[in-house]
């Protein structure tokens, strides 16, 4: 299995555990994971918000490096870009107009051919859970997560194609393969107040303290995400949604890569657990005995 | 609140504009509210999404661009899947995002998010790839909010989770070229940030604030 592999801005700065634990992964499992040269950013939010051309030209751009390392499938791990990806592709593919004036600002011709999945759907759907189960070493049993999707893996889903909508489940089931218990809860899609994390912190901290407070009820020891934002908002604003709303949390934050990674034997500093800011290993080494 | 409609305002280019450029068909909506209902941002607005669009449906142009909803909309697609006359409402918040930014206008007190997109991608068009001490350092800049987040600076360097250098991209022209080239096709103003005078109404604004708050 061989993949152009983007890892998107946040891999390389906020959320590099992410990509040093997708690493680890790949390379036990033998997926051989190629960084698409000098890629550059996706655009995110803020660009589909200002200008609709460039929030298809830089993606594109992206792709059209993938294609010209003949690999014809780029894996991602960050929500965010595997989205605007796949809408850029979605365009590309069916919309005239739009690929007309894109392939003008790109200077080639593009038409969608190249396929975007995300590191989660390699894992459970190419990869698949019964090779998987046969790999893992320790089964982290006794082990309670909430899994947590978050908005833009799953929406919209005639493009994303990934999971069902409201009641997605591909984390769940790699979480039970590796021993996990996942824990039923209503706020697997609720979002997390995203890109507002500096503009509008206050929002952010309630709709992250709502999904903290579900997780906690719901009797979950660590959340388990798919998304850099997510992540950092639940993880890095833990300590002032505490100050806010007099509260008590201490869940762990873990990327799925890491639990996966830890499943498999390789060890937690090279997943980069000692990353987060709510640290996870006690509860980890507790799991562990 | 009360507004007087004319038929000039239900006339106007502003409904055709929008169902030509989103191709949704705004008629579509017979405002049910789900959009409201599942909307995680509902709370913070001024008028909720089917009002919004609502207001869509009656030409009122000036009332949308300027409300703060829209800028609120955190793109999280929950009202887009849910709608039962599939109308694509995030694509048309995303459509009156950029009337507003064509024509000017931006919300009263609101002005941090239109400045943080902004922001953003001026960060793209210099890196290629995002710097986010650049785009943290320019936002508390320029938003009048200088020391916000400081605290967990010195987490973020001992975790090596963010850098004070830029990662560039070697070539970083043809990301400028993308930058341009996409600018002219969409008819669409750059280059400046933001209209300067808002940015310095804001900073006044806080200033005062800071100044008032101590009494």
């Amino acid at each position: 299995m061989k993949y152009a592999y983007y890892p998107g801005c946040s891999l390389h700065s906020t959320a590099k555990e992410y990509d040093m634990s997708t690493r680890e992964v790949a390379n036990a499992l033998g997926i051989e994971l190629l960084e698409i040269p000098d890629w550059i950013c996706c655009g995110a939010t803020p660009a589909h918000i200002t200008m609709h051309l460039l929030s298809l030209a830089l993606p594109v751009k992206n792709l059209l490096k993938a294609r010209s390392m003949n690999s014809y499938e780029v894996a991602t791990c960050c929500a965010a870009c595997f989205n605007r990806l796949k809408i850029a592709n979605e365009f590309m593919e069916k919309n005239i107009e739009h690929r007309g004036k894109v392939n003008k600002i790109v200077g080639q011709e593009y038409k969608g051919e190249v396929k975007v999945r995300h590191f989660l759907d390699i894992l459970v759907n190419v990869f698949g859970l019964k090779n998987l189960s046969e790999r893992v070493v320790d089964k982290l049993s006794g082990l309670k997560a909430a899994c947590y999707y978050g908005c833009l893996l799953t929406r919209p889903p005639e493009i994303t194609q990934l999971d069902d909508l409201e009641e997605p489940h591909l984390m769940d089931d790699l979480m039970k393969t590796i021993g996990v218990e996942p824990v039923y809860w209503p706020y697997k899609t609720e979002c997390c107040g995203a890109s507002f994390s500096l503009t509008r912190t206050d929002i952010v901290l309630k709709l992250s303290a709502d999904i903290l407070q579900m997780a906690y009820d719901e009797g979950a020891q660590v959340i388990v995400v798919a998304c850099p934002l997510c992540q950092s908002n639940l993880d890095l604003r833990q300590a002032a949604i505490n100050r806010k709303y007099k509260k008590d949390f201490q869940i762990p934050i873990l990327y799925f890569t890491q639990l996966v990674g830890l499943s498999l034997g390789i060890d937690a500093k090279k997943l980069g657990l000692n990353k987060h800011i709510v640290n996870p290993m006690k509860l980890l080494d507790k799991i562990a005995k | 609140m009360k507004w007087f409609i004319s038929h000039d305002t239900i006339k106007s280019p502003f409904l055709k504009a929008l169902e030509n450029d989103s191709g949704e068909i705004m008629s579509h909506c017979y405002q049910c509210g789900k959009c409201s209902a599942g909307c995680p941002i509902a709370f913070q607005m001024d008028y909720l999404p089917n009002q919004i669009i609502r207001m869509v449906q009656l030409g009122l142009e000036k009332q949308v661009l300027s409300s703060r909803t829209i800028w609120l909309c955190a793109s999280c697609l929950a009202c887009t899947v849910r709608c039962p006359r599939k109308i694509d409402i995030a694509e048309i918040m995303d459509y009156l995002r950029r009337r507003a930014y064509r024509k000017g206008i931006a919300p009263q007190g609101e002005i941090g998010i239109p400045l943080f997109n902004k922001i953003f991608l001026k960060n793209i068009e210099l890196f290629g790839r995002l710097f986010e001490m650049g785009l943290i350092g320019m936002f508390n800049l320029l938003s009048g909010e200088f020391f916000k987040d400081m605290s967990l600076a010195p987490k973020m360097f001992l975790k090596q989770k963010i850098g004070i250098f830029p990662n560039r991209v070697k070539n970083i022209k043809e990301v400028r070229e993308i930058f341009n080239k996409s600018g002219k096709f969409g008819r669409t103003r750059r280059g400046k940030l933001l209209y300067p005078k808002l940015i310095f109404l804001n900073l006044l604004r806080k200033l005062i604030e800071k100044i008032e708050k101590p009494r």
